[in-house]
């Protein structure tokens, strides 16, 4: 699947300067009918060599991989041992039960993050009351990476479940109430005086109007959320955790275990792009009415 | 030529609309009279700026007059009502919505049972010949497609009253004209007040039964002009003589109107 930009994305305006003029140039150059140009190069390749260019790239920086380790150039281990570790932390369930662990709290913040997130994102948008008192936390705590409240949250919460879950709630709300109250004050007031004038009071307005508008911007939101979150757990693991990615690597550093290390990297690394495509995935199905330029 | 009756269905009293922009009060709107009558066909036209808009939005109930009053049918407008349908200058359509949900949305709001209202759709997406496109979503229709679904939308709510603010302007010259052609057959069919908002001469010559012209700073009617010309308009009408000459009357009226030059010192 061609990967789609997302609304953010979509908004940069585009580069200043003669850019645009070039692209300009190269677009009014190029077929009239193809709505799809102006990308920087002006052939457009198939979705197939383009996956085959993917795969071709994964395979040379594993060849790559493969070779440094082979030279015993920075004592890492290379993929053959990695994938046979790998092998072994599945077997014995470490790799399952930190797997779940890590997923089990990065879920439970991210959930419950999104879940106030769009109230009160709602809330800053609708009312400017709401906005007023809620606006100076949401930027001062925004200023504050999530992690660096973990040494305070575990003196006030204890060092249980609660700070680490504590945390990516609160780097998965700050994402998503800010993307969803600009989604609530960027909807186009046409669409809401077309309702007003078909009959819609307020109550309608807002939920047939105000909340599928501003979808799009709560789901990137909600992307950029559960991507922050993901991050925070596995740092917060690194601090303190009994189980859970983090925590395995940051113990088989102290044993000198790189193939540990490099596993739990991996499972790091593709878990959060799955997690990332899924959203997409389900963002693009949500709005899939959205005109795409 | 159409015989309205005498009523007033929109009748705007000394209207003055001030809007307040970073501390300055800027008068979109002075000392504006008029009167439309039921069933009657109105075109406003004037340059960009002079209040157009905002005069139909004030109709619209979305404006909070700053003196003066619109009434519709001797009541004063202080809201939106669904006695009068209103088509934007941008489609404005619910772009989540497909083309028959966004027609069936103020039927809905309107507690209309699901069966009625499926035909209501039905009857309206006919007329506005958007039948074979009814689960398609607003992206994929085109700019002369979109403007006839919001015509179908304000039309299934059935309002007594319809205000378009220049709902052609993006379309092209073709389009355009066979647009026109549409809607004066619909109004044909099913007759209703219309006040139809446009900046473009031959347009509100050939639609109208009056065409008010309007002047700028401070936005104002400028001038009448009654067009006597029958209704079907036909294409022997638009290239006719007498089409000709009220053109003529309008454009100097738009585009030669003697307080311009002092307007603008
Ligand atoms: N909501 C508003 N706030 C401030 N100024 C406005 C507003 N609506 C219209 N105006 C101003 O009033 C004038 C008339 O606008 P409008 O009615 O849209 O003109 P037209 O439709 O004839 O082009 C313009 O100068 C416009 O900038
Ligand atoms: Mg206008």
């Amino acid at each position: 699947m061609a990967p789609k930009e997302s609304i953010v994305q979509n908004k940069i305006p585009p580069a200043a300067g003669g850019i645009p003029t070039r692209k300009d140039a190269l677009q009014t150059g190029s077929s009239a009918l193809s709505k799809k140009s102006g990308k920087p190069s002006g052939r457009k390749l198939s979705r197939k060599a383009l996956l085959a260019i993917n795969v071709a790239s994964v395979a040379a920086g594993v060849a790559g991989w493969a070779a440094v380790s082979a030279a015993g150039l920075v004592g890492l281990p290379g993929p053959v041992e990695v994938l046979v570790r790998g092998g072994e932390l599945l077997a014995d369930g470490t790799l399952a039960e930190d797997t779940g662990a890590s997923l089990a709290r990065v879920l439970s913040g991210f959930l419950l993050g999104s879940l106030l997130a769009i109230p009160i994102g709602f809330l800053m948008g609708w009312y400017q009351v709401g906005r007023a008192i809620i606006e100076p936390w949401v930027q001062f705590f925004r200023t504050i990476p999530p992690l660096a409240l973990l040494p305070l949250v575990m003196v006030t919460m204890g060092i249980g479940e609660t700070p680490k879950i504590f945390v990516i709630f609160l780097a998965a709300f700050l994402s998503c109430v800010i993307s969803t109250y600009q989604g609530v004050v960027s909807v186009d007031k046409t669409l809401i005086n077309a309702a007003r004038v078909l009959g819609a009071n307020s109550l309608v307005i807002f939920r047939r109007v105000v909340v599928p508008a501003s979808s799009p911007f709560i789901l990137v939101g909600m992307r950029i959320g559960l991507g922050a979150g993901w991050a925070t757990v596995v740092a917060a693991e690194l601090l303190a955790a009994p189980n859970g990615l983090g925590m395995r690597m940051q113990q088989a550093q102290q044993f000198y275990d790189m193939p540990t290390i490099l596993v739990n990297v991996l499972v790091i690394g593709v878990l959060g792009l799955l997690m990332d495509r899924l959203l997409l995935m389900i963002e693009a199905h949500l709005t899939r009415w959205q005109e795409r330029r | 030529m159409t015989t309205p009756t005498q009523k007033a269905m929109i009748r705007f009293e000394d209207l003055r609309q001030e809007f307040t922009l970073s501390g300055n009060t800027f008068t979109a709107l002075d000392g504006v009279n008029l009167d439309i009558a039921d069933g009657e066909f109105v075109t406003v036209v004037g340059p960009s700026g002079c209040g157009k808009s905002t005069m139909l939005n004030a109709a619209a109930g979305l404006l909070d007059p700053t003196s003066g009053r619109v009434m519709v049918d001797d009541r004063e407008v202080d809201g939106p009502s669904t006695r009068t349908g209103v088509i934007f200058q941008q489609y404005a359509l619910f772009p989540w919505l497909t083309v028959r949900k966004n027609v069936e949305f103020g039927l809905e709001l309107k507690k209309i049972p699901a069966k009625e209202r499926r035909e209501i759709v039905d009857h309206y997406l006919e007329l506005v010949g958007l039948t074979r496109f009814a689960e398609a979503l607003p992206k994929e229709l085109s700019g002369g497609m979109k403007q006839r679904c919001a015509i179908a939308r304000a039309y299934a709510v059935n309002p007594e009253i319809l205000l378009m603010d220049e709902p052609f302007g993006a379309l092209d010259a073709l389009t355009r004209v066979h647009m026109q052609e549409q809607l004066l057959q619909t109004w044909t069919k099913e007759r209703r007040t219309v006040m139809f908002v446009t900046h473009d001469v031959d347009e509100s010559v050939f639609l109208a039964s009056r065409v008010i012209v309007m002047a700028a700073r401070p936005g104002r009617i400028f001038k009448e002009i009654k067009i006597d010309l029958p209704y079907p308009r036909t294409e022997e009408i638009r290239l006719s003589d007498e089409f000709a000459h009220l053109r003529t009357q309008v454009w100097e009226a738009v585009y030669h109107q003697p307080g311009v030059a002092e307007a603008h010192q």
